[in-house]
């Protein structure tokens, strides 16, 4: 029998705490897609998207409504790219952007990831056109979503890649400066990319996974945030508690949905990506989290401390309730998709240095950061390499989700609407590492990666 | 299949009626009512049978919906499933 006060705590989490599905993501090999010929190879792109993901978003509108429970977004991650690329050699990559754009549009999900390519060691045939085509393909196509693996514990930092990818962000902004440079919000610079994350616009269908596969994203800050609220003042071992809990809550929703999903689909169950994912909608913040723990604002001394119990206190809770966890897993900090860190932004009591501090113990790392448009490419990749440091040495993700915003300078504001949300251009520190950065090679992966 | 309808707001004449009315007309069984009355605020909990529902479980859901915003309430209609996913191991 199901006791009131829970039936009743689930509909106040999903009516006035946000509490979502934030995303089913279907996985998609297209490795047999490859073929010389890019126009036969983007027809087949197409139709094994179209055939696979036919059912995928009114399963999604199925399951929300039979449950209540809102799925916010039904995606679609493919094979990098650059792998099909690879095979016509002569021919720009833009081609099969095109064809995921018109895929995405067939089947009405709202992004697809996967316009990748995975470069940590170097760049084998069809990396480096790829990455070449990015600006223009984010520019020329609205659902694609592009990621490029620069670094990773086993492999080093690949700083060849590092430096490419700085001026490959910027060319990304300039191209789309008309709409606010939202092609650079498409597109993220990783170390470490988990192989089956659904979340975008670093999702990618890895090479490991099964033709096809189901995983699924969770939210809910604004759940954990309503929690400690109720809690009152109660010790930080309490409050690590509340959260293990919530999260629990949260998860099992995620994996009952994936499960049903999975079923429904004739899928398999891939993850569930234990995540607390923001948006920009009041009361959907982690930065809000962090407040309730006690901080006047997020970016405050203590605010590292607070995001590490909460990153891992959403694990530990999340991790039973779920068959199998991966993806990034973890609270996320986008700064122009949480209400309380674009406050804490204008406010300037978060800078980006503070923020990356925050990356060594989140889930992912500087995501949706606006920066003032004068920005060299070599402080861009300046930043890149840090943060890939900081993912390498401590074997987990990071990624760098950089907005230059062309044509304004720190202070002023973008705005990209919708979930991509807004908010100001952060200062940078403007000393030049270009030397550092033009010397090219590899950075040699660290003690940590010799475990066996 | 069960289901559990919930209807949340502030209470007014009839809502009982109306809402196991609507049930019976497409053969949903109620199997358990419980509901309180706090300040005027009105919350009702039903557990009912669908399996024999004669119209598809969206309809349902959607025509409950509406009638809850016809009567300034809210109802829900959601899958008992959930509920033992988020609050039993």
């Amino acid at each position: 029998m199901i006791n009131s006060h829970d039936i009743l705590e689930t509909i106040n989490m999903i009516d006035n705490e946000n509490l979502d599905v934030r995303t089913i993501t279907m996985g998609i090999s297209l490795l047999d897609c490859i073929d010389d010929n890019i126009d036969i190879a983007c027809k087949k792109v197409y139709d094994k998207i179209c055939r696979y993901a036919e059912k995928l978003v009114k399963t999604g509108e199925d399951i929300s409504k039979e449950y209540g429970i809102p799925i916010i977004h039904k995606r679609i991650a493919v094979t990098p790219i650059a792998m099909l690329a690879a095979a016509c050699p002569t021919m720009s990559p833009v081609k099969f952007a095109k064809a995921l754009d018109t895929a995405a549009n067939t089947v009405g999900v709202n992004f697809v990831g996967g316009y990748s390519a995975l470069v940590h060691k170097g760049f084998a045939q069809g990396d480096y056109a790829l990455i070449e085509s990015i600006p223009e393909a984010l520019s020329v196509t609205e659902k694609v979503c592009s990621s490029v693996n620069i670094g990773s514990t086993k492999a080093g930092i690949n700083m060849d890649a590092v430096a490419k990818m700085g001026k490959v962000i910027r060319k990304t902004a300039e191209l789309t400066a008309d709409r606010d440079c939202i092609g650079a919000a498409k597109l993220v610079v990783f170390c470490n990319a988990p192989e089956d994350n659904p979340f975008m616009a670093g999702a990618f269908h890895g090479v490991g996974e099964p033709d096809c596969v189901i995983n699924v994203g969770v939210s809910g800050p604004g759940v954990v945030r309503a929690a400690l609220a109720k809690a009152g003042d109660c010790n930080i071992t309490e409050v690590a508690d509340i959260v293990k809990k919530t999260a629990f809550k949260i998860t099992r929703m995620g994996q009952l949905v994936a499960k049903e999903a999975s079923k429904r689909l004739s899928v398999p169950f891939g993850i569930v990506d234990l995540s607390l994912a923001p948006t920009p909608a009041i009361g959907d913040s982690v930065a809000y989290i962090l407040e309730e723990m006690g901080l006047e604002q997020c970016g405050a001394h203590g605010t590292t401390a607070c995001l590490a119990l909460l990153n891992d206190a959403v694990k530990k809770g999340g991790v039973m309730a779920s068959s199998h966890v991966g993806g990034l897993s973890g609270a996320f900090i986008p700064v122009t998709e949480d209400a309380g860190m674009i406050a804490a932004a204008r406010s300037k009591a978060l800078s980006i240095t503070k923020l990356e501090a925050m990356t060594a113990v989140c889930s992912v790392g500087l995501d949706m950061i606006a920066i003032p448009g004068d920005t060299s490419a070599e402080i861009i990749s300046g930043i890149i390499a840090d943060e890939a440091a900081i993912g390498m040495v401590n074997s987990k993700t990071t990624a760098v989700r950089l907005i230059p915003a062309i044509n304004k300078k720190a202070g002023e504001e973008l705005n990209f609407g919708g979930l991509l949300g807004s908010g100001p251009i952060m200062d940078i520190n403007p000393k030049s590492p270009a030397k550092f950065i033009s010397r090219g090679g590899r950075i040699p992966a660290p003690m940590q990666s010799l475990k066996n | 299949m069960k289901a559990v309808i919930t209807v949340l707001g502030k209470d007014t004449v009839g809502i009982l009626a109306k809402v196991s009315t609507e049930c019976a007309a497409v053969g949903v069984n109620i199997l358990e009512v419980t509901q309180s009355v706090l300040q005027g605020m009105f919350a009702m909990i039903m557990f009912v049978d669908i399996s024999g529902c004669t119209v598809p479980f969206e309809n349902l859901v959607d025509s409950l919906t509406e009638t809850g915003e016809n009567m300034g309430v809210k109802i829900h209609v959601m899958h008992e499933d959930i509920f033992n996913a988020m609050h039993k191991i």
